[in-house]
């Protein structure tokens, strides 16, 4: 199978230019069109709930699908085949959970934000400040993460600098917020649900194209080039509780995110927010289905070589593959699918972020309820510009960092800080404000003081230096060990002896990875090695000259690994033990879920609130069948 | 619609016999659903964890069992969300609708 080893990813493309001025101008001019309607509170924070089941189906979706369902788990499956797809199901499984427990009383009960239902019945300002806190860490740690990755992806695909592609992704939220609100934000999302949906669906097409329409052809092909292992469950998952509790945080996390809650507000009637969840669960499920698609596809079409040595974590899997197969047209256009992905999200989060600063923590505490809308509105807009400005600042702060575990963080205070709160508002009668403050302030607690304890802050942050030292040290204790011994009294046979010669070169080149400027010179050296396309063979010019190369490649090897392996292996092994996490799990969702909920529970049942739970009557009544919904 | 119910016809409400009934069969359905979808996800999860061989079995040629399991899980999400919607449209709103007019709402 010959698979392609050339891209033009990461070089200034005209084409995917094109298609993002004409996404930018698009949306550009919708949010002239928003601004003009964008008057009142209702109107800037829920588009004035004009938007149909439909739409928000879509723009649920263009909210939730960021650049990591649509770019990250299409690399996933495509490096690490079927262990990929345990995340394409577990970014979904959150949604029928919103459906059944929680779309029609949040639209029922509340206003603008999630936290008007928790503070429903139970005092105002306590409950506000805490739900606003929740509101502002999930959407603060979320947005850098987006950042972060937008800067990375963009600069990788359009091959701009990053502090310049994280200053037009922020401007470009701002502004769609700052001047159209809810009803530019939506019509971003929108079309960047059907972008993403179209273009993930035309890349489907073309894969299966490819393989003659057969599903057997593309798998038997994956299965020949990467072994059956790739078809398997692999190491993954590992640790059953590690699962479970990852399993929680995204279920329940996808319950308790403010920018998607929100969303529901939008909609005129609980009718129709239940109606928009099953369109979201439809889009989105079809899309993380067409992911398996296109990850197997890259796999086998473009190879994991090429894609790896774009991208470590495989990001370019699904561009390149839309490479491969459409030319540089298609990656133009997927491109700028990709960054439209990013500004639909961030901006859905900026929304949310400043809804809940100036509805809830500006209104609610500093104000006691009583504002102007007019004052409500700008105190929104100023919170917008200065959550969009405090983003951009972190995301270029956060530059070259592993933001990997702000995802998991976000889910897991979602699910832990915000989901416990708003359910036992919605379920539970002898809820208190005492019970619903404490719950939410120990999710938020636990689950963050917990993830730094873990392996992914704890070990793979904390002490990073310690774990690559030690990590080079187990591979070449391992590679030593399988070093073939010749029996007592015998010589080796030459086989042998050339294996443990390639073993001892690929324990040098471990060790060398240690120091970056000795890795540096021979990634140049190495460069300068001439290839053929496969079946051709080098002219013999090139064989001489490679065979130089590979010369100084090994001189610099056995020369220099004995040195760094002393100085910057050894020194730290034998100073400093193996980094154990001082909390086992990956995710903390189970512990942190578990605590919010415990702790409700337990204050809510020794401060006994009297007048809510007369109230509860009234909220039953609402929350059932509607009367006094907002509208 | 915006009509605010006085304290005696809450009670009235939340004693009527067809609001008893609506909320009574929302929280069935919606738990039974959660229930449902906290099986099939955890399932899956379970099988990952303690029976990765099944899911390794050949289901067809190359393909291996587990890819239509995954696929199969994303596809009964969306039933389950229909599934309560079809109950929704066709036995809560009118259910909804028939208690609304009774209190002139």
């Amino acid at each position: 199978m010959p698979q392609t080893t050339q891209t033009i990813i990461g070089q200034y493309n005209p084409v995917a230019v094109m298609f993002f001025v004409l996404f930018v101008l698009t949306t550009l001019v919708i949010t002239y069109w928003a601004a003009k309607r964008t008057r009142t509170t209702k109107d800037f924070y829920a588009a004035g709930r004009s938007v149909t089941g439909f739409q928000n189906g879509l723009a649920l979706a263009g909210d939730y699908m960021s650049a990591a369902s649509f770019l990250g788990i299409a690399g996933l499956v495509s490096t690490k085949g079927y262990d990929g797809l345990i995340y394409s199901v577990g970014w979904l499984v959150g949604w029928p959970i919103i459906m059944f427990l929680i779309s029609e009383p949040l639209r029922n009960l509340g206003k603008y934000t999630f936290a008007d239902v928790v503070a429903y019945r139970l005092n105002q300002r306590p409950i506000r400040a805490a739900a606003a806190a929740g509101s502002l860490v999930v959407v603060l740690t979320y947005l850098i993460a987006q950042m972060v990755g937008a800067g990375t992806l963009i600069k990788l695909m359009f091959g701009i600098p990053f502090e310049v592609a994280v200053l037009i992704v922020g401007t470009l939220m701002i502004s769609y917020v700052l001047f159209g609100g809810m009803i530019a934000t939506t019509w971003v999302q929108i079309i960047k649900a059907g972008l993403l949906l179209g273009g993930a669906t035309l890349l489907v097409i073309m894969t299966l194209y490819h393989f003659g329409f057969s599903y057997g052809e593309l798998f038997k092909q994956a299965e020949t080039l990467y072994t059956n292992k790739f078809l398997e469950p692999g190491g993954l998952v590992t640790s059953p509780l590690d699962a479970f509790s990852l399993g929680l945080a995204l279920m329940f996390g996808t319950a308790g995110l403010p920018h998607i809650l929100m969303r529901f507000y939008t909609v005129p009637d609980a009718r129709a927010a239940r109606k928009s969840v099953f369109y979201a669960t439809g889009f989105i499920g079809y899309f993380y289905i067409l992911t398996v698609t296109i990850g197997f596809g890259a796999a086998v079409i473009v190879g994991q070589k090429l894609i790896m040595s774009i991208d470590k974590g495989g990001n370019m899997a699904g561009p390149l593959l839309a490479e491969a197969l459409g030319g540089n047209l298609f990656l133009g256009f997927l491109a700028a699918v990709a960054f439209a992905t990013i500004l639909a999200v961030v901006s859905g989060l900026t929304l949310a972020g400043a809804s809940a600063f100036s509805h809830d923590l500006f209104v609610g505490v500093i104000r006691r309820g009583v504002a102007a809308e007019k004052e409500e509105v700008k105190v929104a807009k100023i919170a917008t510009v200065g959550l969009g400005i405090t983003a951009m600042l972190l995301g270029i702060l956060f530059k070259g960092q592993n933001v990997a575990f702000l995802v998991g963080l976000t889910f897991a205070i979602a699910a832990s800080a915000n989901f416990p709160a708003l359910a036992m508002s919605i379920m539970w009668k002898k809820f208190t404000t005492k019970g619903a403050v404490a719950s939410i302030y120990t999710g938020l607690t636990v689950a963050t003081v917990l993830l730094i304890l873990s392996p992914t802050v704890w070990v793979d942050i904390v002490h990073k230096s310690e774990k690559a030292a030690w990590d080079i040290k187990d591979k070449v204790d391992k590679i030593n060990k399988d070093l073939k011994i010749a029996a007592p009294g015998q010589t080796l046979t030459s086989e042998d002896e050339a294996a443990n010669k390639k073993s001892e070169k690929t324990a040098a080149m471990e060790i060398i990875a240690a120091d970056a400027a000795i890795k540096g010179k021979i990634d140049t050296l190495k460069k300068g090695l001439k290839t053929v396309p496969e079946g051709t063979a080098l002219s013999p010019a090139d064989e001489e000259s490679n065979k130089q190369v590979n010369n100084q490649i090994d001189q610099i090897l056995t020369t220099e690994s004995p040195r760094i392996y002393k100085e910057k292996i050894e020194a730290v092994t034998l100073v400093s033990p193996k980094p154990q996490p001082i909390f086992p799990l990956k995710n903390p969702g189970i512990y942190s879920m578990g605590a919010a909920f415990l702790v409700g529970i337990l204050f809510s049942l020794i401060s006994r609130e009297k007048e809510s739970e007369a109230k509860y009557e009234d909220e039953k009544i609402r929350s059932y069948i509607g009367i006094g919904a907002e509208d | 619609m915006s009509s605010k119910s006085s304290k005696k016809t809450t009670e009235e409400i939340l004693n009527d016999e067809d609001f008893k009934s609506l909320s009574s069969q929302k929280n069935t359905i919606s738990i039974i659903l959660t229930i449902l979808e906290l099986v099939l996800y955890f399932g899956f999860i379970g099988l990952i964890a303690f029976n990765k061989p099944f899911l390794a079995q050949k289901f067809s040629g190359a393909i291996t069992i587990g890819i239509p399991i995954a696929v199969c899980t994303i596809l009964f999400s969306w039933i389950l969300t229909g599934i309560y919607i079809f109950w929704a449209n066709n036995k809560y709103d009118v259910l909804v609708k028939k208690v609304r007019e009774k209190i002139g709402g």
